[in-house]
């Protein structure tokens, strides 16, 4: 793992039920980031914090319990009292990623898939199977996908998911097909092979098997899979059967915003 | 002040995944007739807010605009009304007026948020539509059995909603100090004080407490008597297991004095092995051992089976929530990295008229516990990677719930030492009215009635206030900020104040504690067994820094009063004293109690085996026994990967289904060192004989760690006994049996026991019948792993590979899986040589270390051929075996085919050795017995050729594992 140049700084945003914080930072940690984990408390009345970093990433967890609905509480609170900040840190280029629950959040502040207003536009239902579940699963990349956080990466990858509220829904058809035209979808659920399939391979009835998505600029990404869960060999449920000898599927994803920021 | 109402409901066109599984769990009730269920989130909102406000609420937070459509309106408008239609049906439900409304707290900040600020209170409930033809007595079925629990719900009346209002009421207290006459009262009136107050103290122990008034000469305060019957109750002193017990072995016609039964066996065996690297054992809230040069460990399990039995949900719930703050608790605070669940059901498919008077239908239970770990250990961000499920019918009324927590702690925060002059400072959830008698309950029998007279003692729980003491405790630790910690459990303050400050005295004024809701008295303010709490000794210089640090991760912490050096635990209400006991008296001053057990071995018959050629049925049904069968249906809806530590997950092999023998995690991300957990739990051998089911157990959990390639040079064992009844000499015989069992495995393999807890009252009493769990010893292993990179699983990995059996196969019928599926019996239960056990253990483990064994998976429930037929179909191959190559099948005659592939004897492995490393594998296992027995098949199919060399099993392995999946594949 070559780490050159000057550290990236990635700020990540924690509260009340976070919980995939830890992993997440020795994810970036892994690639050299220079990683500050601060509570959304203290983010609000230190604003400046934002600018001084190049990534932020919120992670899973229940944030405010999912009380509500998945990530309500935690995106209402960043759109009503962040909002000027974030959109500040995204117009100097900034990345940002949203895992799991954080995925929920971003969807649900508006900044997924993304409009001016930060009006939400998709969301993230409770799974077909009514309950939360943890499974590694298959993923495709889509070919014409913009996000900056996946290039390069394998066509068909592994990767964990683990909860209850995953379901992807666009507002309505024109929404789902400008993200499809527009290079949004970043992943689709899949079998092995990489074909299109219902559950468990589909592990929450996403619409379009839609697992991941960014926004028209590629810099913003969500995805309900944990690619901080793969960034070590022994994560993968198959190494003990000699699979994943290689670089991590989730390492990849952490090392492509990484690079991308030190190219820019 | 002003009510408004708001509903929430998915668009039509959107699926109802909520109203869906009612539905599926209507069917399961046997009613066919409803077609459609939809549900209705509803909020109560109670403030000065405008109707403006309302809309911003209901818009912007309330609902998800995506898929979710809203409406409002003063809480009688007529537009909530229900109208009356034919086959259509409403039912509405909410908490019951002083339980603690799970979305309030999170629901308020965010109304706050968008700066609406006067709301006051919050409540939720649900609306279900239910479409169908049903009778009054069916839709009350329903309502009872799937949408609401009665403990801590209703069902709201929908012509009037006005008058059902569901926000609480305050309610003032006056104090009234509440003295017991107590000095004057006779043995008979005794008795009954005891029981009117749910004591659960005993003839004895009341003269006691009344003698030790008599020379203050003063009555008791209420509060005092409710003090000293919690730190006497038997779940909190373990009377049972501490007391003097003369046991008498019929067989043997031998009686042994025991002074101390737990300190005689198991605490007496670890005292004697003395390991170096156990840092804490049986003192502080869990075990404590060394893990590398930095960080011990430490392992608690606990049990939760009577909340469980009545409100399974908030019962399994508040069982995993107490157990990590017993690991929170432990030296100066531990971080959790790991749960563990261990289960005993009634039959899922138990028909409803089975189902005693007032007790639920196992299923239900089974339902609700599941989905209270799983809502309550997911959101505490702790992986639940390790645990087992056992079903009885004898379980029906008095379900067992086990439920453990890991936790690593950097060495210098392993012990606490309170100092008199520091505060006691209460942190995390606020006191309620919930859980009081908790402790004293759980001391007890169930009976038909427990659900409305004990309901007081199901406690609710709040997980994200726990993980937010989580996030907040430890940083206090690392900063210095406190000198001892402890978990508000059992007893609630009463019990972690009394015990932090039992070498000091302690001064607590019981109206600084804050209050979920006002009109709680003193003494519930005490004895309140409200959740997410804990209590620290702050020395006065730190405080400040210590509040501040809560403030900022919006977590209450309030100073309730100061550790003193009197001795005495005093306790006030504004100013007036209303305990003041002696804690010597308190804490040393339970009687010894003198017991009789007698142990009288059971008639069990023999039955002939039935001799049949094809085998091939047999198998099948025994993979399907639910003891058995896979658990994925529970498994998967556990994060067992969060914290991102996982090396050996609940579920592997080629399509990640397969079962594994025990969980391995790497909790440091720069090291390669792992803690190893494996459970061992067999009631069906207890039947037979308590002895051999405890070193069944123990050998059960080592077999697992060595199978994953661990080694027994750090393993530690918990117990955890529940038992039906011990106050008879024979229920307390089955308990000296299971005491003596642990202590002889334990000195024999040497591993000690660092932590353990009891369940002494499961049975369960309606109409004057008793019904009794069978004994049910759960023993708990947690080992080091030097390095995970060696690590292996049980699937099978290539064709070609060779199998083989370690260990020795004896017609050890009693107690196994196919006895049980096919209703015959024995009584040749599982024995262990510990010698040979141990030197396979050795072997073996030096053969995986050296990199000779692919997989390898121990032999238990089912025997041999469930253990290969696991291995086949996880590893997605097909596997031919051959009996007559079973060298060391040996007893005095020949065994059967049956006997061969279906007896639960134990020290035995299946392991799959590749052939350029069988000689040096062989070479490894010099010295003990082993057999190669055959092959692994690109062809999809298990094959078993017979003693006789006929085919006694052949069969798809696809169709192995559709049995093994389909009985729990809900």
């Amino acid at each position: 793992m070559t780490v050159s140049r000057n550290k990236i700084n990635v700020l990540i945003i924690r509260t009340a039920g976070t919980n995939c914080d830890a992993e997440t930072k020795i994810a970036f940690e892994l690639l050299g980031a220079k990683v500050k984990l601060v509570h959304v408390n203290e983010l609000v009345k230190n604003k400046k914090m934002i600018s001084e970093h190049q990534i932020i990433a919120f992670p899973g967890g229940f944030t405010y319990g999912d009380d509500i609905a998945a990530g309500m509480i935690l995106a209402n609170e960043l759109k009503m009292k962040l909002q000027d900040e974030l959109q500040r840190f995204l117009r100097k280029n900034g990345l940002m990623i949203g895992i799991c629950n954080g995925f929920q959040v971003l969807v649900k502040t508006g900044l997924l898939p993304g409009n001016k207003q930060w009006q939400q536009e998709v969301t993230l239902a409770c799974n077909d199977s009514g309950k939360f579940e943890d499974r590694w699963v298959h993923l495709r990349k889509s070919q014409i996908s913009k996000c900056v956080w996946t290039k390069g990466i394998d066509e068909v990858i592994c990767m964990p998911v683990a909860h209850g509220e995953g379901k992807f829904i666009a507002k309505n058809k024109t929404i789902l097909k400008r993200l499809m035209d527009n290079g949004q979808i970043v992943f689709q659920y899949c079998d092995k092979e990489g074909g299109l399939s219902v559950y468990p391979d589909n592990p929450n009835g996403s619409v379009e098997h839609i697992a991941g998505i960014c926004d028209a600029t590629g810099r913003i990404f969500g995805l309900m899979p944990h690619p901080e869960r793969c960034v070590f060999k022994t994560q993968h449920p198959r190494w003990t059967r000699g699979e994943n000898a290689g670089i991590p599927d989730g390492f990849e994803i952490f090392k492509n915003g990484i690079e991308f920021l030190k190219k820019a | 002040m002003m009510f408004w109402r708001i509903e929430v409901k998915n668009k039509p066109q959107v699926m109802d995944p909520v109203g869906q599984g009612i539905k599926r769990d209507i069917i399961d009730l046997g009613i066919d007739t409803v077609s459609d269920v939809k549900m209705i989130q509803v909020y109560i909102l109670e403030g000065d807010i405008t109707k403006q406000q309302v809309e911003l609420i209901s818009g912007q937070l309330l609902s998800d605009r995506v898929i979710q459509e809203y409406e409002f309106g003063l809480l009688e408008d007529k537009k909530f009304r229900v109208k009356k239609k034919k086959n259509f049906f409403v039912v509405e439900t909410a908490y019951n007026p002083g339980v603690m409304d799970p979305w309030e707290e999170s629901t308020k900040k965010g109304i706050r948020d968008l700066n609406v600020q006067g709301v006051h209170s919050i409540k939720t409930g649900r609306r279900y539509l239910i479409n169908g033809r049903l009778f009054a007595k069916q839709l009350s079925l329903i309502s009872e059995k799937l949408l609401y629990n009665k403990v801590i719900q209703h069902v709201v009346e929908v012509e009037h909603l006005k008058k059902t209002l569901i926000a609480h009421k305050e309610v003032n207290y006056e104090f009234k100090k509440n003295t017991v006459d107590l000095l004057n009262l006779f043995d008979r009136k005794l008795i009954a004080l005891s029981k009117q107050m749910q004591l659960s103290l005993t003839l004895e122990e009341m003269q006691i407490i009344q003698n030790y008034f008599k020379k203050l000469k003063r009555n008791p305060d209420h509060c005092e008597l409710e003090t000293l019957a919690q730190t006497w109750s038997e779940h909190c002193c373990h009377k049972t297991l501490k007391a003097n017990i003369k046991y008498t072995d019929t067989e043997t016609k031998k009686t042994t004095n025991f002074k101390n039964l737990l300190k005689s066996t198991i605490m007496g065996a670890t005292k004697k092995l003395n390991k170096k690297w156990c840092i804490s054992v049986f003192k502080d809230n869990a075990g404590i051992i060394t893990f590398d040069k930095d960080d011990n460990i430490c392992f608690k399990v606990e049990t939760h089976n009577h909340p469980s039995a009545l409100e399974p949900y908030g019962g399994a719930g508040t069982g995993i929530g107490g157990v990590i703050r017993d690991i929170l608790g432990v030296g100066l605070g531990a971080k959790p990295i790991m749960n563990t669940d261990v289960f005993c059901f009634g039959p899922p498919k138990l028909a409803v008229s089975k189902v005693p008077r007032g007790a639920l239908h196992p299923k239900r239970v089974m339902k609700g516990v599941v989905s209270g770990v799983r809502d309550y250990g997911n959101r505490m961000g702790i992986p639940t990677s390790n645990g087992s499920v056992i079903f009885d019918e004898r379980y029906t009324s008095n379900p067992l719930v086990y439920c453990g927590t890991v936790g690593i702690l950097p060495k210098e925060h392993s012990f606490k030492k309170v100092s008199s002059d520091e505060y006691i400072v209460v942190v995390g959830g606020r006191t309620g009215r919930d859980g009081i008698h908790g402790a004293t309950f759980s001391s007890i029998e169930l009976t038909h009635e427990s659900e409305t007279v004990s309901s007081g003692a199901v406690q609710i729980g709040n997980a994200i206030t726990e993980k937010k003491v989580l996030d907040t405790l430890l940083q206090a630790r690392d900063k210095g900020l406190y000198t001892a910690v402890t978990d508000c459990g059992a007893g609630g303050l009463s019990s972690a104040v009394g015990e932090m400050g039992e070498d000091t005295g302690a001064r607590v004024d019981l109206e600084k504690v804050p209050l979920k809701y006002s009109g709680l008295s003193y003494e519930e303010i005490w004895i309140s067994e409200a959740q997410e709490r804990m209590v620290i000794s702050v020395p006065k210089s730190k405080l400040k820094k210590l509040l501040d640090l809560f403030a900022r991760e919006n977590v209450e912490a309030t100073v309730i009063g100061t550790f003193t050096n009197t001795n005495h635990l005093e306790l006030f209400y504004e100013g007036t004293k209303v305990c003041d006991l002696d804690m010597h008296f308190l804490h040393k001053g339970v009687p010894d109690t003198v017991r009789k057990a007698i142990w009288k071995k059971p008639k069990i018959k023999k039955s002939v085996m039935p001799k049949t050629r094809n085998l091939n049925s047999s198998l099948l049904k025994v993979l399907g026994d639910l003891n058995v069968c896979s658990k994925e249906w529970i498994i998967r809806q556990y994060d067992h990967e969060v914290q991102g530590m996982s090396v050996l997950k609940p579920l592997g092999g080629v399509n990640n289904d397969g079962p594994q023998d025990a969980a391995v995690i790497k909790p440091k991300a720069g090291s390669k060192k792992g803690i190893v957990v494996s459970c061992g739990i067999n009631s069906r051998y207890g039947d037979i004989d308590p002895y051999w089911m405890a070193v069944s157990c123990i050998e059960e959990t080592l077999r697992q760690v060595i199978s994953v390639g661990g080694n027994l040079n750090k393993v530690s064992l918990l117990d955890n006994f529940s038992w039906g009844n011990t106050s008879k000499p024979a229920g307390l015989g089955e308990l000296v049996r299971a005491c003596l069992g642990c202590k002889d495995a334990s000195l024999a393999y040497k591993i000690p026991f660092i932590s353990g807890k009891d369940s002494l009252n499961n049975e369960f009493t309606v109409g004057g019948k008793k019904m009794s769990i069978p004994p049910t010893l759960l023993i708990s292993a947690m080992g080091v792993v030097e390095n995970v990179e060696k690590v292996i699983s049980s699937d099978a990995k290539a064709p070609g590979n060779a199998i083989y059996v370690i260990g020795t196969t004896y017609d050890e019928m009693g107690g196994s899986s196919y006895c049980a599926v096919n209703g015959l019996s024995s009584p040749d239960v599982p024995k262990v040589n510990f010698k040979n056990s141990l030197k396979i253990f050795e072997n073996l483990s030096s053969a995986v270390n050296k990199g000779l064994v692919r997989s390898c998976h121990d032999c238990s429930d089912g025997g041999l051929a469930v253990a290969m037929a696991e291995m086949a179909f996880s590893g997605g191959l097909g596997m031919e075996v051959c009996l007559s190559g079973l060298k060391h099948a040996i007893d005095k005659k020949d065994l059967s085919s049956e006997t061969l592939l279906f007896s639960e004897s134990n020290s035995r492995f299946v392991v799959e050795v590749e052939p350029r490393k069988q000689k040096m594998f062989e070479q490894t296992l010099k010295g003990v017995p082993y057999s190669l027995i055959g092959q692994l098949k690109d062809e999809r199919k298990f094959r078993v050729i017979g003693t006789n060399g006929t085919v006694v099993i052949d069969c798809p392995v696809e169709k192995l594992k559709e049995a093994w999946q389909k009985p729990l594949r809900w």
